[in-house]
């Protein structure tokens, strides 16, 4: 057989870690490769270094056969290699058309053409079903589709080798199916194609073969058809992963958090975004707010935790009227919250991990003395997270935020917020991007929350996660509560009908 | 072999975020000479070499004396690159610091003329009188950013113009010396004293403003680095998403930030005007100390020691360029010439990502840029 990529031996090691050690991947012609591990396994490392952002310390890379060295990414677009990055990079004022030839213009005496260009894309588009509008702007469509056109950007660079790194990761499970779909008929068009998915239900889907990589080393390639996901799994953790959430039923006390009539009003519009939302949140429960992305739930939980104005409604904790209070306040009443966005909200990318770690409580007496830092308690708290939530980076405490890989990032926060004790756990997707077996932990660490009599609010869009994790399930669409449904009675398809706006109750 | 070492030692550098960043900077810094010295070789090819030499060493041709001049002309810059570097370090683009300099100016020197009854401390408040004047020019454009969200470049421009015109406006209505077209002198009780400096750099005109300068970087230094304010001014300036999330008070910091950097300059302008013969005039044109800052604070990275060295460093060119007109050079060559430094050093920000690039390809260091040099 022959195989269209060939890296041997590739070792790359960053100050103070080996990212990757010696490892092997051996892309064959019109496959859909799955590249699998833990994070911090160095999955994206592996894939920087065949795009050529990376130099290797050692080992060799061939490409139909031939011994390449890769310096730069314009090399590899003139190996036929594309990337997609897990965090997009288009110009967000430009058209669709502008950014997928940007820097692949077509010029006459200096001025752009676009015909060629256009017809080139129609083509593409046609041919591997991606459909989009070639002259909408980047800002105004959808992530599913800013996808496609990165997608598009790939190919009409002619590209032959397609790198996806966590594709689904910010992507609703309508988009991965349709993602499902384009990757199949690129392959079947003779593709081929090198996926980094921490779902092994997508890699049983669409993946032929799959390497998995453990702490920087090569493990194994595996055929997928005759390897189950437990195999999987463990081949990556190194250890048998439970998958099916163990916990005792739920035995609610008293109520912690209540919101009433919650109105939270667009940013950039006069319209509310959420819609006289009511609900309680109990001791010793998780409340799952569950739907598509973008029926609310972000707004919801902005509000709840002050980021957003409120237009309308009430909040209490422990009876408490926190409506007025400030973010701080707030999370001094008793709220912890992992936010949606981590790069965004929950982390300052350009302080160290010991500095993140203290994000929301840098101004305690722990950690200060009449204004001044304690160094050595901020060390020993840092310590002391990175060893229980099993933090990974280079340089343990000292090591940038921006260097961390993302699972390592999310886990960083999860600690931190879980760590403070509060009386409300607010957890939006609080499992984006990590493996299984951290989520597997993460759940874990959830559920031993609320068996400590915490409150938790969860906003998941992984049915699975809503099905397995929670005591209680609230639907939102379209800004509104539209059913209440307890996990043990309810069916995926039943929910699946409420989130999307076909059916709807009231909510008590 | 050799190659290992080579990468052992990028590694090295690599891993120092800082030292990559002085790297750039000192980098910037030859360009910049080495373009001024090819100017000179045009110019007057014949004393480019000596004239050349001049200006890097000059401050050493006079012993104690040119040092002490050295110093004297660098307080006032390392002062304005402080103030634009406390500011950048939250994120924020403090144009003004000439504005401010020019308020701290005008009302040390009113109280410098005025206020005589003050006796031993006369100095001293007219030090924090300019303080305070600039405190509130930089806090007017520190408001506006955090409770109107007008940005602080569009407003302090504007301010800069203010500060120019009532600057005029007062110097002739409140202390003006008509026979000399001119602000009157401060008297004696309110020049910057000078101490046992006057022992050590005879015949110079430095004052204990360095010490001041000495002082406020340290402790600029302290607060950036230790203190829990630091760390939301450096929170709000890197990631002000993040800081909200964190529950920190983003206008306050905005509104204290500027009043700090405000601050700073008008120290600069009251240590500037503190002295015997030199005096303020009603000429309307923007104060150059102030847009010098914004080069130095570039030039240290935004970081107060820094920033230091590098105001000393231009101190010691004006100096050396003092002495260049023994030789065969208009004046203006020594403008030029720290123009083009100071051009440069704007691109030290364009060689450090560059660098950093190289390197994390090289070793794949995580660089840390200072978010403080990032001009948008
Ligand atoms: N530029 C860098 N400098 C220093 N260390 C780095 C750098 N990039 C990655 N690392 C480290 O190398 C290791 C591998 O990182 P990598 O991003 O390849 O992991 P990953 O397998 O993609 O993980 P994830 O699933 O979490 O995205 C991590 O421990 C990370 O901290
Ligand atoms: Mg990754």
């Amino acid at each position: 057989m022959e195989y269209v990529i060939e890296m041997e031996n590739i070792t790359k090691e960053f100050p103070g870690i080996k990212a990757n050690d010696q490892v092997d991947l051996k892309l064959k012609k019109g496959e859909i490769h799955a590249l699998l591990g833990e994070n911090g396994a160095g999955k994206s490392t592996l894939m920087s270094v065949l795009f050529g952002l990376y130099t290797p310390d050692a080992g060799t890379i061939k490409v139909h056969g031939k011994k390449v060295t890769i310096r730069n990414p314009n090399d590899a677009n003139n190996l036929g290699i594309g990337m997609v990055h897990q965090h997009f990079k288009l110009v967000h004022n430009f058209t669709v058309t502008e950014n997928i030839i940007l820097g692949h213009e077509d010029t006459t005496k200096g001025f752009l053409r676009y015909d060629n260009a256009a017809a080139k894309i129609k083509n593409l588009s046609e041919r591997y079903k991606l459909k989009v509008d070639p002259s909408a702007i980047i800002e105004n469509i959808s992530v599913g589709q800013q996808q496609r056109v990165e997608i598009l950007k790939m190919l009409y660079r002619d590209a032959e080798i397609l790198i996806f790194d966590e594709p689904t990761a910010s992507l609703t499970p309508q988009e991965i199916e349709e993602l499902m779909k384009i990757l199949r008929n690129l392959a079947e068009e003779g593709k081929s194609i090198i996926l980094i998915t921490h779902k092994l239900t997508e890699i049983q889907q669409v993946a032929d073969r799959c390497t998995i990589l453990r702490k920087g080393k090569y493990i194994d390639t595996v055929e997928v058809s005759r390897t189950s996901n437990e195999e999987l799994a463990e081949k990556m953790v190194g250890r048998k992963v439970v998958f099916d959430i163990e916990k005792a039923p739920a035995q609610p006390g008293e109520t912690v958090l209540t919101v009433e009539d919650l109105c939270v009003r667009s940013q950039h519009s006069n319209t509310d975004l959420v819609r006289n939302v009511s609900f309680k949140v109990k001791r010793g429960e998780i409340l799952c707010v569950a739907g598509i992305e973008g029926n609310g739930q972000s707004e919801l939980i902005y509000g709840l935790v002050g980021l957003a104005p409120l237009s309308k409604g009430r909040i209490l904790i422990h009876g408490n009227d926190l409506t007025q209070a400030s973010t701080r306040d707030r999370s001094l009443s008793g709220i912890s919250h992992i936010p949606e966005d981590r790069q965004r909200h929950g982390l300052v990318l350009d302080f160290s991990l010991e500095y993140n770690l203290i994000l929301n409580s840098y101004f305690d007496t722990t950690y200060q003395r009449r204004g001044f830092l304690n160094f050595s308690a901020i060390r020993t708290h840092a310590e002391s997270l990175i060893e229980q939530y099993d933090i990974r980076s280079s340089h343990g405490p000292l090591s940038l935020a921006r260097s961390m890989s993302g699972g390592n990032q999310q886990k960083a926060i999860l600690g931190r917020e879980i760590d403070r004790g509060s009386e409300l756990l607010v957890a939006v997707q609080p499992t984006r991007g990590l493996d299984v077996g951290a989520i597997e932990f993460i759940h874990k660490q959830i559920i031993a929350e609320r068996d400590r009599g915490k409150a938790v609010l969860l906003v998941s869009l992984e049915l699975d996660e809503v099905m397995g994790l929670s005591d209680r399930i609230l639907v939102m669409y379209g800004g509104e509560l539209v059913g209440e449904f307890d996990p043990e009675t309810v069916t995926e398809n039943e929910l699946g009908l409420y989130m999307s706006g076909a059916r709807k109750r009231g909510v008590a | 072999m050799r190659r290992r070492i080579v990468q052992g030692a990028l590694e090295r550098v690599a891993n120092r975020p800082a030292s990559i960043s002085a790297f750039s900077s000192i980098l910037a810094i030859v360009s910049g000479l080495v373009v001024g010295f090819v100017i000179m070789l045009i110019v007057n090819p014949g004393d480019a070499v000596p004239g050349f030499l001049t200006i890097l060493f000059g401050w050493l041709s006079e012993g104690s004396r040119s040092a002490g001049d050295m110093l004297y002309f660098g307080v006032p810059i390392v002062l304005t690159g402080l103030s634009v570097a406390f500011a950048f370090r939250t994120g924020l683009f403090n144009i003004g610091a000439t504005g401010q300099l020019t308020m701290g100016a005008f009302t040390a020197v009113y109280i410098g003329v005025n206020w005589g009854f003050l006796g031993a401390f006369h100095w001293i408040v007219a030090v924090l009188g300019g303080m305070i004047a600039g405190a509130v020019w930089g806090s007017i454009a520190g408001l506006l950013k955090a409770f109107r969200n007008v940005h602080e470049v569009v407003s302090s421009i504007m301010l800069n113009y203010i500060a120019m015109y009532m600057n005029t406006m007062l110097i002739i209505q409140l202390i003006y010396n008509r026979q000399y077209a001119r602000a009157r002198s401060p008297l004696p009780s309110a020049h910057i004293p000078t101490w046992f400096l006057r022992d050590i750099f005879p015949g110079s005109s430095v004052n204990i403003g360095i010490f001041i300068a000495i002082g406020l970087t340290i402790l600029l230094h302290i607060i950036l680095n230790r203190t829990v304010f630091g760390y939301e001014l450096k929170s709000v300036g890197f990631n002000r998403d993040a800081a909200k999330y964190a529950g920190m008070n983003a206008k306050r910091n905005i509104v204290l930030s500027m009043t700090i950097s405000g601050a700073l300059a008008g120290i600069a302008g009251a240590i500037m005007f503190l002295v015997a013969g030199r005096h303020l005039e009603p000429v309307n044109q923007l104060m150059q100390e102030g847009f010098t800052g914004i080069a130095i604070a570039l030039l240290g990275l935004s970081a107060p020691i820094g920033v230091f060295l590098a105001g000393i460093f231009y101190g010691a060119l004006e100096q050396g360029g003092y002495y260049l007109q023994l030789y065969d050079f208009m004046p203006e060559i020594i403008d030029i010439i720290i123009a083009v430094i100071i051009y440069f050093s704007a691109f030290s920000l364009f060689i450090q990502t560059y660098v950093a690039g190289y390197l994390r390809r090289k070793v794949g260091a995580e660089v840390e840029l200072q978010q403080g040099t990032e001009l948008k």
